[in-house]
Order: C-alpha cells, then structure tokens, then sequence
C-alpha cells in the first residue's frame, strides 16, 4: 500500500450471526425498560377508577383518605425497624470486615446471609408463635415503668400483636441487606488510611473511627435508604403478625396499630371486587412510588460513590 | 506484665491475654446464679437460659470496659467496649436465624409424612391432607418463572458486559438495581393489572400470572449475578479469540459463556432461592385453591408459601391441625430454600474455573 491512497479503515465483516445476537441482547435489555414501564403503566391504569370515584364509591370518602394512614402506617413501622436494625447492622458489617479472624470471615458472611434466604412467610409464623410471646413481658415491664412516655403508654396488648413486635420482625428480614452493603464499603475503605492510623497507635476501634466510618458515611446512607426500602414493601410479616386498623397513631405497645400499606393489601385483595380492587391496586401504586424513590435516592447515592471509590 | 516495669511511663498496663473469656464466663456465672437464686426462690417460674446469656454479656460489657480503664487507661477501655459491642451485635443477629431454624424444624418435623407429600387437600376436614397440590404448583410457578426469566436475564447481561456503551447501557443498569427493590406485593398487582386488563377479566387467577410476577421479581437478580460473573471473565480469553478470526458472537458463546456456566447457575440457583418463597404476589394473582392443579393457564394454583399462610390465617375447629401442616409447610419450604442454597454454593466452588496456575 502506498503512501498516497488513505488506508480504508478495518471494518469487520457482518456477519449475520452477529447481527441476530446483539440484536437479541439489546432486545433483551430494553426489555428491562419495557417491564418496567409497564409496571408503573398498568398500575396507574387500573388505579384511575379508583382516583376518580364518587366519594359514595369509596368506604371512607375519598381515596386520599383512605390511604393516608397506610402510608403514615407503612412508613412509621419501617422507619422503627431501620432505627433497630442500623446500629446491630453496622456492628455486624465491623464484626465481618475489621474484627472476626480472616479465615472465618467470610462464613460468618454466609451465616448472616442465611437471613436474607428465609421466606417471609416463615418470618411471619415465627413472628406471632414465637417473638410475639416472647417479648410480652418486656413490654409490660417497658409499659410499667416508662408508661410516662407517650410511646410506650399502656394498656399492652394482650397478644404481643403490636407495631413494635412488627419492627422488629422487619429489622432482622432487613439485616442481611443492610449487612452486605455496610460490609462491602467497609473492606473498601483504603487498606493505607487504616494501617497508618494504627502505625500512629490508634487503637482498633479509633482505627476504624477515623479510617473506616468517615469512608464508609456514604455507603451506610444508602444500605439504610435500601433497607428502608424493603422494610416498606414487605407485606406478609407485617399481615401476619400486626393486629390491625387503619388509624393513625405512634403508640407502640397497645393493642391498636397502624397497618401497612402491602399488609393492608395482602389482607384484603382475596376477598375485594369492583371498585375495591381499584382502591387496593392504587395503594399498590402509591407504595410502588414510594419505594421507587427511596431506592432510586439509595443507588444514586452507591453509584456516585463507586465513581470516586476507584482512586484511593 | 513484663514490660510494664522494663519501661515505666511509656507503656500502660495490659489486661492479660485469657482476660477477655474469663471475665465473660465469670459474668455468665455471676447472671446465671443471679436467675437460679431467682428460681429457687420462686420468683419466676423457670430458669431463664435467654436471661443469662443477656444480662450476663451487658455485664460483660460493664466489667470488661471499667476493668480495662482501670488497668489500661481511657483509650483502650474504648476499645474493649467498641469490641465487645461489636462481637455482640454479631451474636444477636444469629440469635433469631438459630430460633427460627430450631422452631421451625421442631413444630414442623412432626406432620412431615409420606401423606403430606402425597395429598392434597382436596375434601379434607380435620387431620391428614398435604401439600402436594402446593409442590407442585410451586415448582410449576416458579419453573416457569425461571423458563421466561434466565434467558432474558443472561442476555441483558451479556449486552451490558459486552455490547453496552453509552445511555442506554446506564440507564439499564441504574433501572436494573432500582429493580431489585420493588416490593414483592406490587409485582403481583402489576400481574393483575396486566392480565385483567388484556384479557379482559376484572377477577382473573391463574398460575401463569404467577409465574409473571415472579419474573418480575427474579429478572434483576439473574442480571445482577450474571453481569458480575461476565465480568470476571478476563479479556485475555476474548482477545486471543478475536485474534484467531472468531466473531464477536461466536466468542461470546464459545469462550465467554463456558468459562462463567458456573457462576451463572449459581447466580440463577440463587434468584430462584429468593423467589421460590415469595408469597404476597402469589396470594393475589395465583390464589388458593384446595385442588391439584397442572395447568398453568387456567384456574387457580396453590403453591407452598401460600399453602402455609392460609393454613395459617384460615383454621378449621382444631387450629393446632392447621398450625401443624403450617409449619410442616414451612420447614419444607426452608429445606427447599436452603439446599438450593448450599447447590448454589457448591457448583460456584466445584465448578469454579481454574484461572491462576
């Protein structure tokens, strides 16, 4: 080839293969998109007679009404169980990372992820046969003696069947992703930060609050934001265990709870018809709006995260 | 203790190396006896093991902390205490998993007979019956699921690893992740609200339906795992093939695919662990029924988790009856979740490709 004529740039050959092959794979990933859409499309089209019905339509006059204190209920039980499960969690994810011995670390991870491999089903029985009698006496003991703060006002509900008991329920169910998440960020933090932190004598744990923890913030945020948004969505745990009734009211012991949104669904679906399924299908798809934001908010937050995370 | 007189004023005491066990087997001892005199002397009306362990490892954490300030000064009794904390949240997180199990397979091992695998619960009032009509629809349900959902799963994995640039490779990605957070329940009403829509059916139940949901659910699990696992493949593998003139297609499925086929079983193996226990999505769209069932596309379909919950929630004159085959159901439907858990693993570490050599 002389120099004079320009080299005609290499282009491989089309082969047809090829083209059906990433044909398909990006049919397959728009198809992502696709379901996706659909989701929030269907919901919104199935839930227009609902937003739209006569007051008469609906059993406590309007929609708005009647899911707002499912969303006071759905978001109040799942703000208590990440306030439960965040501390326990990030104590567990140090455990793994910095504390437990090397060579057991990662089957101690295993043993957490178990948690995560329970059906919720099974959650829900264990929930009411067996938490539920269990921390009875605590709360007649918590009622007794810190009555005098409006939370924890009396009388207890005889069964064990209260907010409280479906906090904690969802607090373990929300452990092994909030643990996994604070677990990969920790092993993240940069191996020089801590060695030079105990090469200046820092013990371990002002190691880890210096090196590991200011790191970590951002990715803890988000573990949280994540686990918020399965404690929001989980739905039989909290049908199974919480005696319900659509009210709106903090207190955590009494026999009176405020239920969830997919509880509220879960519970009544099977029996609903005509406008009764647009009503519980537009609670669905205030829930999915819900969660949609929260874990968008969470991702967004890990995504920017790893952008940086790579340089140290 | 040794270095404490070599070198006065630079080095602090140290709490000796068997300190740690021994103040805590002393603190059990000093709580269990505490709960025994309790018991003895009628208090309370049986001896709290839960009790002990608790009360026994916050004083523990009270003794181990004060005795180290005492001997080691501020800075290292923080640190016993962070680590005694730390150690405990670990051991309080294992505490439900172990009741769990435990419960489970004793209240279920009992009603676990040939008859429970064998029935359904068709005309059946009191005892025996099983749920076999709920097996079977599980397995059908969620084989269907991972039919619809693990081949578009690996190929949107393989466009995001291998073809994927630009927007559209992001925004799968992102949507991907935003994905796996969507509440179980809401798939199940978006299989309702497709299907009564389409096919015109304002109460419709089929086991199809189901099987949608859990496509829904399953889809960003399969393409998560898998995109990992393409990933890990090294680009050594794939340019030695360019380089012999194969074509982009022929090395993703020739070279690519091979080298991570164990990886994306267990990663698929896994995704089906997580969804063959969903129940919310399945209550609303697949429903119950007391019958055997094995088409997909008509009528309603029992499946496991189901099963358990309206054994659960719908009891007949004896509740314990219904309790019993509840949790028969769910000890059977851990043993499922768990030993595809434990293949998973095993494939990902037998099967493993060997790359260092």
């Amino acid at each position: 080839m002389t120099a004079a004529v320009a080299p005609a740039p290499l282009k491989a050959k089309k082969r047809p293969g090829d083209r059906i092959f990433s044909g398909a794979s990006v049919t397959a990933g728009s198809l992502i998109l696709v379901i996706l859409a659909a989701v929030a499309l269907f919901l919104i089209a199935e839930s227009i007679p609902a937003l739209t019905a006569s007051p008469d339509q609906v059993e406590t006059g309007s929609f708005w009404t009647y899911v707002g204190p499912l969303v006071f209920g759905t978001i109040w039980a799942a703000a208590i169980a990440l306030l439960l499960a965040m501390p326990v969690a990030i104590g567990i994810a140090l455990f793994i990372s910095h504390y437990a011995p090397r060579r057991i670390a990662q089957f101690l991870g295993y043993l957490v992820d178990l948690l995560a491999a329970v059906p919720s089903v099974v959650f829900g029985l264990w929930g009411i046969k067996v938490l539920a009698p269990f921390v009875l006496p605590s709360y007649n003991w918590i009622a007794d003696n810190l009555g005098w703060i409006p939370l924890f006002a009396g009388p207890v509900s005889g069964t064990g069947r209260t907010i409280l008991t479906v906090a904690l329920v969802l607090a373990v169910m929300i452990l092994p992703i909030v643990t996994a998440i604070c677990r990969e960020v920790f092993l993240q933090a940069p191996r020089l930060h801590e060695e030079a932190a105990l090469a200046l004598g820092a013990t371990r744990w002002e190691m880890v609050q210096m090196a590991v923890l200011p790191f970590g913030r951002p990715g803890m945020i988000s573990a949280a934001m994540l686990g918020l948004g399965r404690a929001l969505g989980e739905t039989m745990a909290v049908a199974m265990v919480l005696s319900p009734s659509v009210i709106i009211s903090f207190v955590l012991l009494q026999s009176q709870n405020p239920t969830t949104i997919a509880a509220n669904i879960a519970l009544n679906f099977p029996e609903a018809n005509g406008i009764g399924v647009n009503v519980l299908l537009a609670t669905g798809l205030v829930l999915f709006i819900i969660t949609f934001a929260v874990n968008a908010i969470a991702r967004g937050v890990i995504n920017r995260r790893k952008a940086f995370s790579g340089a140290n | 203790m040794t270095a404490v007189t070599s070198a006065p004023g630079l080095t602090t005491g140290r709490l000796p190396r068997f300190s740690t066990w021994g103040v805590l087997g002393v603190s059990w001892a000093i709580a269990g006896a505490v709960f025994l005199l309790l018991f003895i002397a009628g208090s309370m009306g049986e001896f709290s093991m839960v009790g002990t362990i608790f009360f026994g490892t916050a004083l523990y954490v009270v003794a181990i902390s004060t005795l180290s300030s005492i001997v080691e000064g501020g800075r290292q009794a923080k640190d016993r205490l962070m680590t005694a904390l730390v150690t405990s949240a670990f051991v309080l997180a294992l505490l439900p998993l172990v009741s769990l199990l435990w419960t489970t397979v004793s209240s279920g091992i009992g009603d676990l007979s040939l008859t429970f695998f064998s029935s359904s619960m068709r005309n059946v009032v009191g005892e025996g019956g099983g749920a076999l009509h709920a097996i079977t629809g599980t397995l059908l349900i969620t084989g269907a699921a991972t039919v619809m959902s693990v081949p578009i799963g690996i190929f949107t994995a393989i466009y995001l690893v291998e073809y994927g640039r630009g927007r559209l490779a992001k925004a799968i990605t992102f949507l991907v992740d935003v994905m796996t957070g969507i509440p179980s329940i809401v798939a199940g009403l978006f299989a309702f609200a497709f299907f009564a829509l389409i096919l015109n059916q304002p109460g419709i139940r089929f086991g199809f339906g189901g099987a949608v949901a859990l496509t829904v659910l399953m889809l960003p699990t399969v393409v998560r795992s898998c995109e990992e696992m393409l990933k890990l493949v090294p680009n050594e593998l794939r340019e030695a093939s360019y380089a012999l003139g194969v074509p982009k297609w022929l090395t993703v499925t020739k070279v690519v695919l091979p080298t991570s086929i164990a990886g994306i079983t267990t990663g698929v193996m896994l995704a089906i662990a997580r969804v063959i226990g969903e129940t919310a999505p399945l209550l609303i769209i697949a429903g119950f029924t007391q019958s055997m069932n094995y088409n997909l596309f008509s009528e309603r379909m029992m499946t496991l988790p189901v099963f358990v919950y309206t054994q659960y929630a719908n009891p007949g004159s004896d509740p314990q009856i219904n309790l019993d085959r509840a949790w028969a159901g769910a000890l059977t439907l851990i043993l499922i979740v768990m030993a595809l858990n434990l293949i998973a693993r095993l494939i990902a570490r037998v099967f493993a490709p060997k790359l260092a050599r």
